[in-house]
């Protein structure tokens, strides 16, 4: 009884929503509101929301609905929200998840479904490699690049001896291998930590023991934070820490503060980038979220929406067609906040990655700042093994 | 008269709704409800060991983990029967459980529920550090299993009606269970271990049976899930997981029949449409607990059970 | 690996179980006398954790921050046990268990309405921000130090409180029989507030010692909330002085499973088959010295009720 009362309920919402649904163009949002993501899920929809104020809700002139879910970091719950986006709502376009797996999770549905995925944050290996497919779109970067960036600029800095950690899930180990493939030097040790760990006074002990010249380190989320708070207060301030920019962005460094001076970090983009549209981004954004510098999560999804804007825009509105909207994804002709950049053919960025370093702006407020261009026009190390 | 009637309606209402389904455009509720009734699995396997047993586990999402992560391996190495792949997940569920329920069930009470967290935790933590099944970005099973006897692949309707003839058939057999001489053995048991013991009864035998037996169910569960969402991870394992079977079941009703489906229908409903309103849609399914604790000791099944006992 | 290494990971061990201490104190005690399982205490250390994270930031002042957290922290669980808690004490187990979860899911919401989803800022006391060169050779954290007095002083205090005063009486009388304490005219109900307060004050001070070492934000009560019932189990529920010797184990051992285990597996596996091993064992060495414990002992190392 109860069962069918509800599923009345639910006629009446879907009934409710499809009246005023004169065919708008329906892009599908799967958010990390809450869960272990939950502060880079809230900079993606910052950065999302900033994208559809400044195109008026509309894609390419065509008023869109973008529905906004949250998923709470779980993959499973991810692909049961991308079933209801696909066979309810019938959406257009894709995007959202904070992690890989939740993107891994759920491309298989929306590439059957033919729906594009443009991903405003992870790049998984496999999509970049054997698993590549015409409808995913890496718009922000190859997970491995970040740590390669890393990689040459710890050879740059002429470290000889460094020590590497990582949590203990394949995905820590690909990031350590992506650092690898452009070090040069000898590695003392490899730790590899639980998943989730609070206290890491053994892990800095061992590397007070080992003597590096420098630490590089992918401890993403609370970890990290976790991670640079205790190396700090340990007494190991002299050894230079390396991490990519997940480790490093403006949320790390709010929660951290001081402890992050002088952390160097890689990104493919900086928000003291000087490109014309990034001016226009970060300055947009800081007055809508009370002055706070955007991270690289909010500069990614604000990059996502303005990719789907072109698209659709040179498809004339016409998203049915989607190997046209496939062909204008792939120009990847819109004002990219990171300047401009080409895809390979799997779909994923030909582009710079910079190092930033955490110091103190104008005002004494902590924050990244541009240092120099590490790779130009770098592409992932998978494209080869992509067959599309 | 109304009691009985009600579940061969329930029954029929469930066969026919992916046929009815597509007139509404209510495509995707139906594999909204196969999600749901393989949660119904899972929670009616916990009531059976929870509710009849009295044997909290907080471990119950380590036996689904293990059901899918056997259809996993299976997959891995090539194989693709959907019938073998579900009666390896229930065999190899049913080891697992043996082995964690003869250590655990030495402890009670608080114990116990912790020693079970702790076997689950180990699984998940072996299960987020395994590299050939994807580790924590978990794996996922591209081309679906196989059903042979003409009825194609296990996806779309047919694993509908499947899990639906799964679900009532576990429902009815362990609902036949609860009330056999087992049944009245293992309730004895929660209700007074001593006494049984006294009277002769194998208590400790009987107890893990039981605890054999849900942990198989959860792992016929996990493996038709993992069917289900084509992807398995880790995070089925997560002890939240099992914290929230545990909910389910104690909103639902302990030890009753209609229990444990209610229970799920109820907090999975709610938990989807509250997300489509609102961020913060934990807090009002904190308050429905506290509420149900206060007001509905025995559960909701007890509310709508004017009869007022356990049957 | 030099003696110096070894003092090192030993003082590294007892840190992060007198950590563990301070939150399981709380829970112990509240399970033990008042047979309550809660598992909002994991939410009274965040909410402690952010009221003192906010004042230290406000105010400068560490110390004020700390008792200011919890001051705050125990009107808080003071309106909690009236509202919720009180009504679930004669209760079984799996009730408490479904209302202080309950707890938590509207705790996380409120604390996210309150502060934002991103974690806060929680920095460390200048004072004790950097090193102390305990030996020549080292050097070790002074908050770290701090925290090992307070847990120490904590343990203390506990133990001074419950076998030494008249209110450490009142409060055996209660737990080992309720209804006889009642008889001789003990007010329970109010031993029980009281008992509730201090717990809640521990937990609030768990979590504003452990800010500037660890990220403030949502679930951080869940996350720490599972070590520490493994400490009270391993302890035996209610045993306070099973609680600290519980914890060191575990701090002991679980540093040690991270600190040792990957390199004497090293030395004798394969360099891969070590590598994956290594940590996955390391990881779960606390619920495998749980499993140990319970197994030989099933009521926990200190059974505090024959």
């Amino acid at each position: 009884m109860l069962k069918l009362k509800t599923a009345t309920l639910t006629l009446a919402l879907c009934s409710a929503l499809n009246v005023h649904a004169a065919d708008p163009i329906k892009v599908g949002v799967a958010l990390d509101i809450s869960g272990p993501f939950a502060t880079i899920g809230a900079e993606t929809r910052d950065g999302l929301n900033l994208a559809i104020e400044r195109l008026n809700g509309q894609l390419g002139g065509v008023p869109t609905e973008f529905l906004q879910t949250d998923f709470a970091g779980n993959p499973e719950q991810a692909n049961q929200l991308v079933n209801r986006y696909l066979q309810r709502d019938k959406i257009d376009f894709f995007t959202g998840p904070v992690a890989s797996n939740s993107a891994l999770a759920v491309g298989p549905a929306l590439f059957a479904a033919q729906v594009p995925f443009l991903s405003s944050n992870p790049g998984p290996s496999q999509y970049a490699g054997k698993q590549c497919n015409p409808y995913f779109f890496g718009v922000s970067y190859q997970n491995d690049t970040y740590d390669e960036a890393a990689g040459k600029v710890a050879n740059e800095k002429g470290y000889k001896n460094m020590v590497l950690i990582a949590p203990n899930y394949p995905a820590g180990k690909d990031h350590l291998n992506g650092f690898k493939r452009l070090y040069k030097g000898a590695i003392k040790d490899e730790i590899y930590t639980k998943v989730g760990q609070i206290d890491y006074a053994a892990e800095i002990a061992q590397i007070r023991a080992a003597k590096p010249d420098a630490v590089f380190f992918f401890l993403p989320a609370a970890m990290g934070i976790n991670f640079i708070k205790q190396y700090v207060g340990g007494g190991l301030k002299d050894i230079p820490m390396i991490a990519p920019g997940f480790s490093a962005d403006q949320d790390v460094i709010a929660a951290v503060g001081e402890p992050t001076m002088g952390l160097y970090n890689t990104a493919h983009w900086a928000h003291d980038l000087p490109v014309p549209a990034n001016v226009e981004f970060v300055a947009a954004f800081r007055k809508k979220y009370d002055g706070r510098y955007p991270t690289v999560y909010a500069a990614q999804a604000y990059d996502v929406i303005m990719a789907m804007d072109a698209a659709v825009r040179e498809v004339d509105g016409k998203v049915s067609d989607r190997a046209a909207v496939l062909a204008a994804l792939k120009k990847a002709n819109f004002k990219s906040v990171r300047g401009d950049f080409s895809y390979g053919p799997n779909h994923f960025p030909i582009q710079n990655y910079y190092l930033r370093v955490v110091e103190k702006d104008a005002n004494g407020q902590l924050t990244n700042k541009l240092v120099s261009t590490v790779l130009e026009k770098h592409q992932d190390a998978y494209v080869g093994e992509c067959q599309m | 008269m109304l009691i009985r009637i009600f579940p061969w309606t329930l029954l029929l209402v469930l066969a026919l709704f992916p046929l009815v389904a597509p007139l509404f455009d209510f495509t995707y509720y139906v594999g909204f409800v196969r999600h749901l009734l393989i949660v119904m699995i899972a929670a009616t396997s916990l009531n059976f060991i929870l509710g009849y047993g009295g044997m909290a586990a907080l471990g119950h999402a380590g036996f689904i983990g293990v059901g899918a992560y056997t259809v996993v391996a299976l997959v891995d190495a090539g194989f693709t029967s959907a019938w073998g792949a579900w009666a390896t997940a229930l065999i190899v569920s049913a080891a697992f459980a043996a082995a964690i329920g003869a250590v655990s069930l030495r402890t009670q009470g608080v114990y116990f529920l912790m020693l079970t967290l702790a076997f689950s935790q180990m699984l998940y933590y072996l299960a987020v550090s395994l590299r050939t099944y994807g580790g924590d970005d978990g794996y996922g099973l591209h081309t679906p299993l196989t059903l042979g006897l003409g009825l194609g692949d296990a996806q779309g309707r047919i694993l509908y009606w499947l899990v639906l003839a799964i679900a009532a058939l576990l429902f009815a057999f362990l609902n036949r269970v609860a009330v056999s001489r087992f049944g009245y053995a293992l309730r004895g048991v929660r209700e007074n271990e001593t006494r049984m013991a006294a009277l002769g009864y194998p208590v400790y035998w009987i107890k893990f049976t039981a605890f054999t037996v849900a942990g198989a169910v959860a792992g016929l569960a996990g493996a038709l899930l993992a069917c289900h969402n084509r992807f398995v991870s880790p995070s089925l394992m997560h002890w939240t997981e099992s914290a929230t079977l545990l909910v389910i079941v104690v909103i639902g009703g302990l030890g009753r029949r209609w229990g444990a489906p209610l229970g799920a229908a109820v907090w999975l409903t709610l938990a989807e449409v509250l997300k489509l309103y609102t961020d913060y849609w934990r807090w009002p399914l904190g308050l429905l607990l506290i509420l149900i604790v206060f007001f509905a000791p025995k559960g909701m099944a007890a509310l709508l059970d004017n009869r007022g006992k356990s049957p | 690996m030099d003696a110096i290494f070894l003092i090192e990971q030993l003082l590294n061990g007892l840190g992060y179980g007198l950590m563990l201490f301070l939150l399981a104190a709380g829970l112990t005690l509240v399970f033990g006398i008042m047979d309550t399982m809660n598992l909002a205490h994991g939410s009274l250390y965040m909410v402690g954790a952010y009221i003192a994270a906010q004042v230290h930031e406000r105010s400068g002042s560490f110390v004020g921050a700390v008792f200011m957290a919890m001051a705050a922290t125990v009107v808080i669980a003071f309106v909690l046990e009236m509202l919720v808690v009180r009504r679930i004490y004669s209760r079984g187990h799996l009730a408490q268990v479904i209302a202080t979860f309950g707890i938590i899911l509207i705790a996380d919401d409120l604390v996210k309405a309150i502060w934002g989803p991103a974690p806060m800022l929680a920095s460390t006391p200048a004072a004790l921000a950097g090193p102390v060169q305990l030996l020549a050779e080292l050097p070790y954290p002074a908050y770290r130090l701090a925290m090992l007095a307070v847990g120490l002083l904590v343990a203390l205090g506990l133990y001074l409180l419950v076998n030494h005063t008249r209110i450490g009486m009142l409060v055996r009388a209660g737990a080992s029989n309720r209804a006889m304490a009642e008889c001789m005219g003990v007010r329970v109900d109010g031993v029980f507030s009281f008992i509730f307060a201090l717990g809640a004050a521990l937990a609030a001070l768990a979590g504003a010692m452990m800010g500037p070492i660890s990220a403030v934000q949502i679930g951080m009560g869940e996350a720490i909330l599972i070590p520490a019932l493994v400490v009270i189990v391993i302890g035996g529920i209610g045993s306070i002085r099973g609680a600290f010797v519980a914890a060191l184990l575990v701090g002991l051992v679980d540093t040690a499973g991270r600190a040792f285990l990957p390199p004497a597996l090293r030395a004798v596996l394969p360099p891969a088959l070590a590598a994956d091993l290594g940590p996955a064992l390391a990881g779960i060495a606390m619920y495998v010295l749980m499993a140990a414990v319970l197994i030989l002992k099933p009521a926990g190392l200190f059974p505090a009720r024959a």
